[in-house]
């Protein structure tokens, strides 16, 4: 392994680089902040691929670790590693990140510099928070890109926007607070350390290991989101652009889920076998009865919002139930989630731009006129329904087959998502796609230029690619949920 | 009798200030076609003058001179230092908004001097005489400070409402002094902390006057209950003087709290951390609900700060767990560092409402800073980081502010406390991020651009820089406020 930072330079050259393309100004230089962002954001994505290409699947010790001290008075410092958990989701976020440049290249027309900027900065923010093994850094994180994404909803958004913004922030706030009351707490028990890796070896209690655990559940459990916490969400995606909605789904839901392994488990895990069956029941009821309520959505991002909460509650079920199918089906299931809700979002977007309604009722027959658009949307509504050779199957697969082991009747609840999932996707799709042409608007539609086919092009290859051939996904994995698997049947009492 | 002439070095920047305003008094008064832009340039430089001198005097160890009623530590020269800091800045932004009203007389940046002078005395006091002469000097020139623009009816309401609770305060403070040295029969804080420590002192005595010394310092804090003052004065005042109000006078009411409490009456810390802790609680929980329905820039930055000095009440009661005083160093230190992080935001919270205010035109509705960002993104960002910060967002300072505080609450296992801490800073977080979408997410009602004279536009930019870059690096700050007290006792 070579000495070089690639961690750090995958968080700062996004954020630095998102200062830079705010330093171009107005809009009268609008070309060559979008030209720099472009260049930003892929230059992000290549400092993340020796990650991948490095990374040694076979130990689940943190790799690429950088320690220094940040903040000496407290003991804080700047520590960044990655593990097999961890690890892909950079990758992911990164290469999400390209994706949004290049899909708001002609929407945005109005402060372009601060959309891309905001957009960079998020980026670098969220690597962050993938990578940091400090608490503090840690938190400072997950809180400051909090920031990019109320502004980003606010500015560019619909016309609730406002609502759904503060609405965003204030719920995630909450959550995040009673987490850093527990940062404290095991600040102090551990004598003095805010080393997640530390944490991870403190021998706790069972009384505080349940309030940790409740504290993290909230601080997660609203960005991943939970029911009965997930109202925020459908909001937040109605009326965020195009590319909120994008980093929304595929990245920042992501954190939540990631903090649960990171955290929850590991630090408490008396605590976490105690109230797996409140989780799971949680994640039973997101699968289930969000479900229904994405069925009967007129809206189609908001049907896709449900959707996400419906595939996320799959998530925390995998998690929870502590075998090695289930966690491994869910992280499969969180980076096919990240394409696939990234991609159908993207759809939605392109639609939109051309229609200006999220309405399926304003929709019917675009085949007929965007032949080219209605195969990609095709492909990822399946993806979406968890169709095999899709990634959407893999990950929802395993954890199925992860449930039948714990409880059959567990499994079989979450197995409905199979039907359910299919039915809310492909009926939208049907009614949007499919028909005849409903009106003026759908008959004058162009099909999809070439950059739009490149993204979601590329996005295609993605999600078939991971379909057919998950094992180099689940290869860097195995170590390292191997390891968090050993170390949470081990009781801290 | 022996005449012993005291040693003056120790106080030599308080008595280079004191020269010095009777210097700018005169030079006014014989120089009257230049007075103003002298009195105001004679100021900084005094200002600036007497940080070197700061500097320059100062001791490691501690020093006392004038028959014990003076001390020199590290603690009084750290808070000094920032006290000419917030001062010299506070000037600095004000002076155009006072040319503007026509109000920058040379007898403003006068009572602005000997309003130092006397932060200056409160901060190095070792005695109650002293503390309360500073604390009057201060007070009485801020009254006519808040009163300086008197042809304003709402100028003039306001300086009487703080004249009259200010002295109020005042005699309750003096009432608890006198039954402190009633009961300990010495006004000098190390002899009142033996004979506390001794228990010679008549112990009910001794907790009346306890009672009338806590509510004196939440006044001057402005903490619940004694915060009324607060809005109304933060909003009648001249901004340019609110700004002088919200920021260095809280550092010096930080520094008489220290002395009193805890320099003078440590023994007795379960006590006042009880009594502190409603105070606390009561700032933090009102601060945050009633920012809320203000429609007033000033008003909500008042209510802001009471809610932020109940965070540096809360590290202020943390010290003492049991009787057990092994954690009171942390704790007080954060309480620190969270009234200098507290004063740096507040001088550009207020700096802003100053850019934007014209002549004939206070900008001190929240919707005043619609649209700011299509007036002028850069004071947008700069705002918007004001706002984060004061939300306890990171990376910028409040955030490690209010960590540090928070830290101290839960080292001291006050658990609850810091769950209504951080519950009530989510609702606190609403008002600011109205103040962020009103900016970036409303069209401007007015397009004119900013007019402001370049260096407010030079110093407002650091500062809010500032905010950004002590957050990315808070280390210093945070040892030098842990260094400053940890060398003054």
């Amino acid at each position: 392994m070579t000495d070089i930072p690639f961690l750090s330079l995958a968080i700062w050259i996004p954020i630095l680089g998102g200062l830079l393309v705010l330093a171009t100004g107005s809009d009268r230089n609008a070309p060559l902040a979008r030209v720099l962002a472009l260049a930003v954001s892929v230059a992000g994505f290549i400092v993340t691929i020796p990650l991948y290409t490095g990374f040694d699947a076979s130990t689940s010790a943190m790799q690429f670790v950088e320690l220094q001290s940040w903040i000496p008075r407290f003991n804080i410092n700047y520590h960044l590693g990655v593990d097999g958990i961890s690890v892909l989701f950079l990758l992911l976020n990164a290469f999400i990140t390209i994706m949004v440049v290049m899909a708001g290249w002609q929407v945005i027309q109005e402060r372009v510099a601060q959309y891309m900027a905001a957009f960079l900065i998020m980026s670098g923010l969220m690597n962050g928070i993938f990578s940091a093994l400090d608490g503090v850094l840690f938190y400072v994180f997950f809180e400051a890109s909090l920031i990019p994404l109320y502004l980003v909803i606010g500015i560019w958004g619909g016309a609730n926007r406002v609502y759904a913004a503060i609405k965003f922030f204030l719920y995630t706030l909450f959550g995040s607070l009673l987490m850093l009351i527990a940062l404290l707490y095991l600040f102090m028990e551990s004598g003095g350390s805010f080393s997640i890796l530390e944490w991870h070896k403190l021998p706790l209690a069972i009384e505080p290991q349940v309030l940790i655990f409740l504290a993290f559940l909230v601080a997660f459990g609203v960005k991943v989101p939970m029911w009965p916490v997930h109202t925020w969400l459908p909001d937040a995606h109605v009326e965020a652009p195009t590319g909120g909605s994008v980093v929304l789904a595929a990245i920042a839901l992501k954190l939540g889920a990631y903090g649960f392994l990171r955290f929850s488990m590991p630090i408490v895990p008396d605590a976490a076998h105690q109230l797996a069956p409140v989780v799971i029941a949680l994640s039973l009821i997101a699968v289930v009865y969000i479900g229904f309520v994405a069925l009967v959505q007129t809206d189609m991002k908001k049907l896709v919002a449900y959707s996400s909460i419906s595939h996320m509650g799959f998530v925390t079920l995998g998690f929870f139930m502590f075998n090695q199918l289930g966690i491994e089906g869910a992280l499969v299931q969180m980076i096919s989630h990240g394409f696939v809700s990234g991609a159908m979002f993207l759809c939605i977007g392109v639609l939109y731009d051309r229609v200006h309604s999220r309405q399926i009722a304003d929709y019917g027959g675009v085949v007929h006129t965007m032949p080219k658009f209605a195969a990609f949307f095709m492909l990822f509504a399946m993806a979406n329904s968890g169709l095999p050779a899709t990634s959407g199957f893999v990950g929802e697969f395993m954890i199925v087959l992860g449930a039948v082991k714990y409880n059959f009747w567990v499994a079989f609840a979450a197995a409905t998502t199979l039907i359910l999932g299919a039915a809310y996707t492909l009926w939208m799709y049907k009614r949007v796609v499919f028909g005849k042409v409903a009106n003026s608007h759908v008959a004058e539609l162009e099909d999809i230029n070439a950059r739009e086919f490149a993204f979601l092009g590329i996005l295609a290859l993605c999600v078939l690619a991971m379909g057919l051939y998950p094992f180099p996904f689940t290869e860097v994995m195995h170590a390292s949920v191997d390891e968090l698997l050993r170390h949470v049947a081990v009781s801290k009492l | 009798m022996n005449f012993v002439v005291p040693d003056f070095y120790p106080a030599a920047a308080e008595i280079f200030v004191a020269v010095m305003a009777l210097v700018i008094m005169l030079a006014s008064t014989f120089a009257r076609s230049i007075a103003r832009g002298l009195a105001y340039f004679l100021t900084q430089a005094t200002l600036i003058a007497a940080a070197f001198i700061t500097i320059y005097t100062m001791q490691g160890e501690v020093t006392y001179t004038f028959s014990n009623l003076f001390v020199s530590d590290l603690m009084g020269d750290f808070l000094k230092l920032m006290i000419y800091f917030s001062m010299a800045v506070a000037l600095l932004y004000g002076r155009g908004y006072l040319a503007d009203r026509n109000i920058d007389k040379p007898e403003y940046y006068l009572l602005a001097l000997l309003m130092t002078l006397g932060m200056m005395v409160m901060v190095t006091a070792n005695h109650m005489l002293p503390l309360y002469i500073g604390l009057e000097m201060m007070s009485l020139a801020l009254y006519t400070m808040v009163a300086f623009d008197r042809d304003s009816a709402r100028s003039t309401e306001a300086a009487m409402k703080y004249f009259v609770l200010g002295a109020l305060a005042s005699g309750l403070l003096l009432y608890g002094m006198s039954m402190v040295y009633g009961a300990t029969g010495t006004l000098e804080f190390e002899g009142i902390a033996q004979s506390v420590y001794q228990q010679v002192a008549n112990e009910t005595v001794l907790m009346f006057g306890l009672v009338f010394l806590v509510a004196g310092i939440s006044f001057k804090l402005g903490v619940v209950p004694f915060h009324m003052w607060v809005p109304d004065v933060y909003q009648g005042a001249p901004t340019a003087v609110t700004l002088v109000i919200a920021t260095a006078p809280k550092l010096a009411a930080f520094a008489m709290a220290v002395r009193l409490l805890i320099w003078g009456l440590f023994d007795l810390a379960e006590h006042w951390q009880t009594m502190l802790m409603f105070v606390a609680v009561g700032s933090i929980v009102l601060g945050n609900l009633a920012a809320i329905a203000q429609q007033n820039m000033k008003r909500m930055l008042a209510y802001s700060g009471i809610s932020h000095m109940g965070f540096v009440v809360l590290g202020l009661l943390a010290g003492v767990v049991n009787g057990d005083g092994h954690f009171a160093l942390n704790a007080y230190s954060s309480a620190m560092f969270y009234a200098v992080a507290y004063v740096i935001m507040s001088l550009a919270s207020f700096g802003m409402i100053i850019l934007l205010s014209r002549v004939g035109f206070e900008a001190e509705n929240i919707d005043d800073f619609k649209g700011l960002n299509k007036r002028s993104p850069w004071f947008a960002l700069m705002m918007m980081f004001v706002m984060f910060s004061m939300a306890g967002i990171p990376f910028f300072i409040g955030f490690f502010a209010k960590l540090s505080v928070l830290q101290a609450v839960v080292a001291a296992g006050y658990f609850w406390l810091a769950v209504v801490a951080v519950v009530m800073s989510v609702i606190g977080a609403f008002y600011y991020l109205r103040v962020v979408k009103v900016m970036y997410f409303d069209a401007p009602d007015d397009i004119s651009p900013i007019q402001a004279p370049a260096e407010l536009r030079v110093l407002l930019s650091a500062n809010g820089l500032a905010i950004a870059a002590l957050g990315l690096a808070p280390q210093m700050l945070m040892s030098l406020c842990a260094y400053a007290l940890l060398a003054s006792r």
